[in-house]
């Protein structure tokens, strides 16, 4: 008798119930593209929240006369002076210590990355709904609003953007970072909208609605009790697109010199302090001469933007087997 | 055909009008004006700028202002003067003695038109294109004939790299390689020998190249796996005729149609790297006009990308129609 416990539990396992959002979990966990992404995203989101735990140095404190080391397993530099071990990346023209700035800017990364992806997914699913649900005026106002966001460039709105506003009062919230928010959240929910719109359009033709209907549920009910629930898949998906792209254009307004303000108080260090894209433009300067100082941020933009690629790509095919392998 | 590409030429133009709205609202949202914003050189004084902003029409209502820009107005010597609709965008802030356009695509004194700003982004873009489509075609083809293959993944893997990290991105890495290299001049003298123009060419063909792998790869897959493909086969066609005359061909009308958006892409998207490479086109002097707040640069700069923009989605239409018979578009 004592053996037979581990056959029930053989038996069992099949009987074991797996819901469409599990298998579609099965399926992603099986991906190793998007499991890597994964892991590299929980990876950057640690080192963002700690930032200030892991760096052994203040990212703004100004260390004089050891301005451009190199990194620390460069015995010497091209200007000839020597590493030191306390600056593992070396130092940049004032010298502030590069590892520790790479580190803190992971944190403006993982927060535009994310923030405003979500206004987008929230306006965007509901606008969605409404016009595909509604049709009629709501409709034709959505897909005209759309012609013009996308005959306009975006980049040069968020560029028009950046320039005209930056000095003023909501420019100068959080850094600028929370017009940059808003810039990205402004273009970005129209695209959202419009695939939720499609999904709409055919799933309120189904069955299931008509057979809500039928027992007397109410519009709202319809709307987010039944046809929301089965465009989420989409949803998500879209959502996880949208991430490296929110990343990479704060990167190149950073870049540009129109992203964040960096701060600059040594004494006062406040949660966002520099972004990669304002590092690599910084770095910029001395491309040729300290390359170190733009490679470190542009591998960390490449490494966390491929990350949620991997994971979208993996989402997609987990989400939507039919879709597997195309484009 | 006709009636319709006119029809979408014509919805143009209430696009470009709200396009040029924004735009002037939001350069008329920026506190200051272009006199007064450069803190690296010496201030304009106080009576030049009241004659210059008179000068310029800056003193008139803002409304006035765009509608003078844009459409038609009179000018400070009561002639009615047409603006933007006519290709009239305006005198330079900066460059003074300079229209928008001059700087834009007249070309210096002696040399043919290619030689303007637009010409040279023109060109870049032209050899950026032939890049991706040169390599990410026959790559996105390649990788679908042997799919799940060693090649298939080693494809896929760049061609995912391509289409996620940003092109500057991809210049910083490249410029830093070949410098350590020591291979080429990353910032040449002249532009007129072909080999400067790889590394820019390459850098910002990257991403179109990646894209149009995976586009190719995705659509030649659909193919394969259609009926008439095994019709062909099974007549005994060699596989070769079968790749070429049956798949490839019906394979590559997606990726065709996006040729155009592509090279408005090419061409609009290029600004930093013009700056990187220090290049002479047309993005880089936007990138410069950015910087000194040359609003009407900027104004009359973002109007001719937002028309090649609008001139390339409407292409893809037509070229759809052309391609495949299958679509009727009016």
């Amino acid at each position: 008798m004592a053996e037979t416990p581990s056959k029930i539990v053989t038996f069992e396992l099949p009987e074991k119930r797996r819901s469409l959002w599990g298998d579609a979990w099965y399926r992603l966990v099986r991906n190793k593209a998007s499991v890597a992404g994964m892991i590299i995203i929980i990876a950057f989101f640690l080192v963002a929240m700690f930032a200030g735990a892991i760096a052994n140095q203040n990212p703004l404190e100004v260390h004089s006369g050891t301005d451009y080391l190199p990194p620390a397993w460069i015995e010497k530099g091209v200007n000839g002076k020597p590493s030191s071990p306390e600056f593992l990346l070396g130092t940049d023209t004032l010298g502030r210590d590069v590892l520790a700035r790479v580190l803190y800017g992971a944190r403006v990364s993982m927060v535009v990355g994310i923030v405003p992806t979500l206004i987008v997914l929230i306006v965007g699913t509901i606008v969605g709904l409404i016009a595909g649900f509604f049709g009629g005026i709501w409709d034709n106002l959505l897909m005209r609003f759309t012609d013009i966001v996308w005959s306009f460039p975006d980049l040069l709105f968020f560029i028009i953007i950046m320039i005209a506003l930056r000095d003023t009062f909501i420019g100068n919230l959080l850094n600028g970072l929370f017009l940059l928010f808003a810039a990205l959240a402004m273009v970005g929910w129209v695209g959202e909208a419009r695939v939720v719109r499609g999904q709409v359009l055919s799933l309120k033709e189904k069955e299931f609605v008509e057979a809500a209907r039928c027992i007397g549920a109410k519009n709202g009910r319809i709307m987010f009790k039944h046809i929301m629930p089965n465009a989420l898949g989409p949803i998500i998906i879209m959502g996880a697109m949208t991430v490296p792209g929110m990343i990479i254009t704060e990167a190149t307004l950073g870049f540009l010199g129109l992203g964040m303000r960096p701060a600059s108080d040594p004494n006062n260090l406040p949660f966002f302090v520099t972004s990669w894209g304002v590092l690599m433009n910084e770095g910029n300067a001395a491309i040729h001469a300290q390359p170190w100082l733009l490679l470190m941020p542009a591998i960390c933009v490449s490494l966390v933007v491929l990350a949620f690629t991997f994971l979208g790509d993996g989402l997609r095919d987990a989400l939507d087997p039919r879709m597997q392998g195309t484009s | 055909m006709v009636p319709y590409i006119l029809r979408r030429l014509l919805t143009m133009i209430p696009v470009l009008i709200i396009v040029s709205g924004i735009t002037f609202i939001l350069m008329h949202a920026a506190p200051g004006g272009p006199w007064d914003r450069d803190p690296g050189a010496r201030q304009v004084d106080a009576n030049t700028q009241k004659l210059l902003t008179e000068y310029y029409g800056l003193d008139k209502d803002p409304f006035f202002q765009w509608t003078t820009y844009t459409f038609f107005g009179e000018n400070k010597d009561g002639k009615v003067v047409c603006g933007a609709i006519c290709g009239n965008l305006g005198p330079s802030y900066r460059q003074r003695g300079m229209t928008i356009q001059q700087i834009l695509f007249a070309p210096p004194e002696g040399r043919p038109w290619y030689y303007s700003r637009f010409g040279y982004s023109l060109r870049l873009a032209f050899l950026a294109m032939s890049v991706a489509i040169l390599i990410g075609m026959p790559m996105g083809i390649l990788s679908a004939l042997k799919q799940n293959t060693g090649w298939d993944y080693a494809a896929m893997f760049i061609s995912t790299l391509g289409v996620s990290i940003p092109s500057f991105v991809v210049a910083i890495f490249l410029i830093i390689l070949f410098n350590e290299l020591d291979l080429i001049t990353i910032v040449p003298k002249s532009w007129d020998s072909l080999g400067v123009w790889v590394l820019p060419a390459f850098v910002l063909g990257f991403g179109t190249m990646s894209r149009t792998a995976r586009l190719t790869r995705a659509s030649m897959l659909e193919v394969i796996r259609q009926d008439y493909i095994r019709t062909a086969r099974s007549k005994g066609l060699a596989e070769g005729t079968v790749i070429t005359r049956h798949m490839i061909k019906n394979a590559l009308i997606p990726v065709v149609t996006i040729l155009g958006p592509n090279l408005a892409g090419l061409i609009t998207g290029s600004f930093i790297i013009e700056t990187m490479f220090s290049f002479p086109g047309m993005g880089r002097a936007y990138v410069t006009a950015i910087g000194q707040r040359d609003y009407s640069m900027i104004m009359g700069t973002t109007l001719v990308f937002a028309i090649l923009i609008s001139l390339a989605n409407i292409s893809v239409d037509i070229v759809y129609g052309f391609i495949d018979p299958r679509i009727r578009i009016d």
